[in-house]
């Protein structure tokens, strides 16, 4: 077992990949290829040389199975949302709702009607991604193991891809909102005249290097930093799940049933903190004075 | 940690879930809840002017009954009043009909006393005659002494 132990994890942690093989490419079985080839990935390395032409279909997929999910049952209760009693499934779905209501209306105070779907969408669909890292860590890939697929990472949120994909868009609504609320040139005043200005015109020609270096940091690091936050506590969470299961069978409930239960906190924080931070960043770019 | 098209992906799966949740999740949950507020703000202003009805009503019915036993007191003693004049007038009309009945007997009474007196005055004579008659024991003429026993009579 102990030197199979690192083999094991770096298995556990290999995205079932799909991807683009280069013409001459050697394969891990020692075969050729004479055209690139779309194909799956049999080893890490393949799928690391596939570069960005390479998708993770375990982290797509599950990602979309989980979306798909949440908005089937929001769908189902929205469709039979009725303003007499609720039923149990509505009772929930309103207690979200509203709980994601309040959490926009506490922090955003323009009007707009997308910030509001989005996170709630943002809340739900990657506590669903991360509700993923409770399932044993062995459950879902030995069954795909069976089915022939090598490798399976079922909890999308240990993906940087999916994180990275869901803040990036955020960033994208960050750009667009503060183009469209403070006007092109608001935007650029924003980012080259604070936080140094000067009345002295020379002063403040020569001060837009630094605020456009500092400001554009602070920018660029919104993105990341979202991203890099969801994935470094699941991608953990998951690492040490993956320990766990090392143990031997008769030991792991005593370390891996406390961690899961930590772990319900865990993944619930880091989904509220994303739609938090998503519902922040969005109020900033709507803020007109600085 | 390779970064790929997996990214892209995520996001138009993203942006997909958004749109979706944006026009068919979000806005019919939103109405429900919205409406089911107004529903029971409007329950409860109802149940509170129901209670100011209430109130109301209540206010009215009991000056209503105060003004029927206020109503009720006058036509009593209205009734009291008239039953008293009624008394009254019957007492009146009692006494003035035992007046009327008293004179009339009076009257009568006087008449009878007259009559008598006539029928008296109408036969003094004759018992008169009779009677000296007795006393003289011969007849008198009645012709010859009537001018005496006329006299006799009006005295009477």
């Amino acid at each position: 077992m102990a030197g199979s132990a690192s083999e094991y994890i770096q298995h556990h942690l290999q995205n079932l990949t799909y991807g683009k093989l280069p013409a001459g490419y050697e394969r891990a079985d020692g075969t050729v290829l004479q055209d690139a080839t779309w194909t799956l990935a049999h080893t890490g390395k393949e799928a690391s040389d596939m570069g960005f032409w390479a998708l993770h279909i375990d982290s797509l997929g599950w990602a979309v199975a989980l979306g798909a999910l949440f908005l089937f049952i929001f769908r189902m209760a929205a469709k039979r949302a009725t303003s007499d009693q609720p039923g149990g499934l509505q009772n929930f779905v309103e207690v979200m709702v509203e709980f994601v209501d309040q959490s926009v209306k506490e922090t955003f105070h323009g009007k707009n009607k997308v910030i509001a779907p989005l996170s709630l969408t943002i809340f739900c669909w990657v506590f669903l991604m991360n509700l993923m890292d409770l399932v044993p860590v062995d459950f879902l890939p030995q069954l795909f193991h069976l089915m022939g697929l090598e490798y399976m990472k079922v909890v999308p949120t240990t993906d940087v891809n999916v994180t990275l994909g869901m803040s990036l868009s955020v960033f994208a609504l960050i750009i667009y909102y503060s183009l469209k609320v403070k006007g092109v040139g608001g935007f650029v005043g924003e980012l080259t005249l604070h936080p140094f200005s000067s009345d002295n015109m020379f002063l403040k020609i020569l001060l837009v290097p630094v605020n456009l270096l500092l400001e554009g940091v602070s920018l660029i690091a919104k993105p990341i930093s979202l991203a890099l936050r969801l994935f470094g506590n699941l991608y953990a969470g998951e690492l040490i799940f993956i320990l766990i299961a090392l143990l031997p069978f008769w030991a792991q409930w005593a370390l891996s049933v406390p961690w899961a239960i930590f772990h319900i906190l865990v993944i619930t924080l880091q989904a509220f903190i994303f739609m938090m931070l998503t519902i922040v960043y969005l109020s900033m770019a709507h803020e007109d004075s600085h | 940690m390779n970064i790929n098209l997996t990214m892209i992906g995520q996001a138009i799966a993203f942006f997909i879930f958004v749109v979706f949740c944006m026009k068919y999740v979000w806005p019919p949950i939103m109405a429900a809840l919205q409406e089911r507020q107004k529903k029971i703000a409007d329950g409860l202003a109802a149940s509170d002017r129901a209670a100011r009805d209430l109130e109301l009503a209540q206010e009215k019915s009991a000056q209503e009954l105060r003004e029927a036993k206020q109503q009720a007191a006058g036509l009593i003693e209205q009734a009291n009043k008239r039953a008293a004049q009624i008394v009254e007038a019957s007492k009146d009309d009692a006494r003035k009909e035992g007046q009327k009945l008293i004179e009339q007997a009076k009257a009568e009474i006087e008449q009878e006393r007259n009559q008598a007196r006539d029928a008296l005055r109408a036969e003094i004579a004759t018992i008169a005659v009779a009677g000296a008659e007795k006393i003289l024991e011969t007849s008198v003429d009645a012709s010859k002494h009537n001018e005496m026993l006329e006299k006799l009579a009006a005295e009477l």
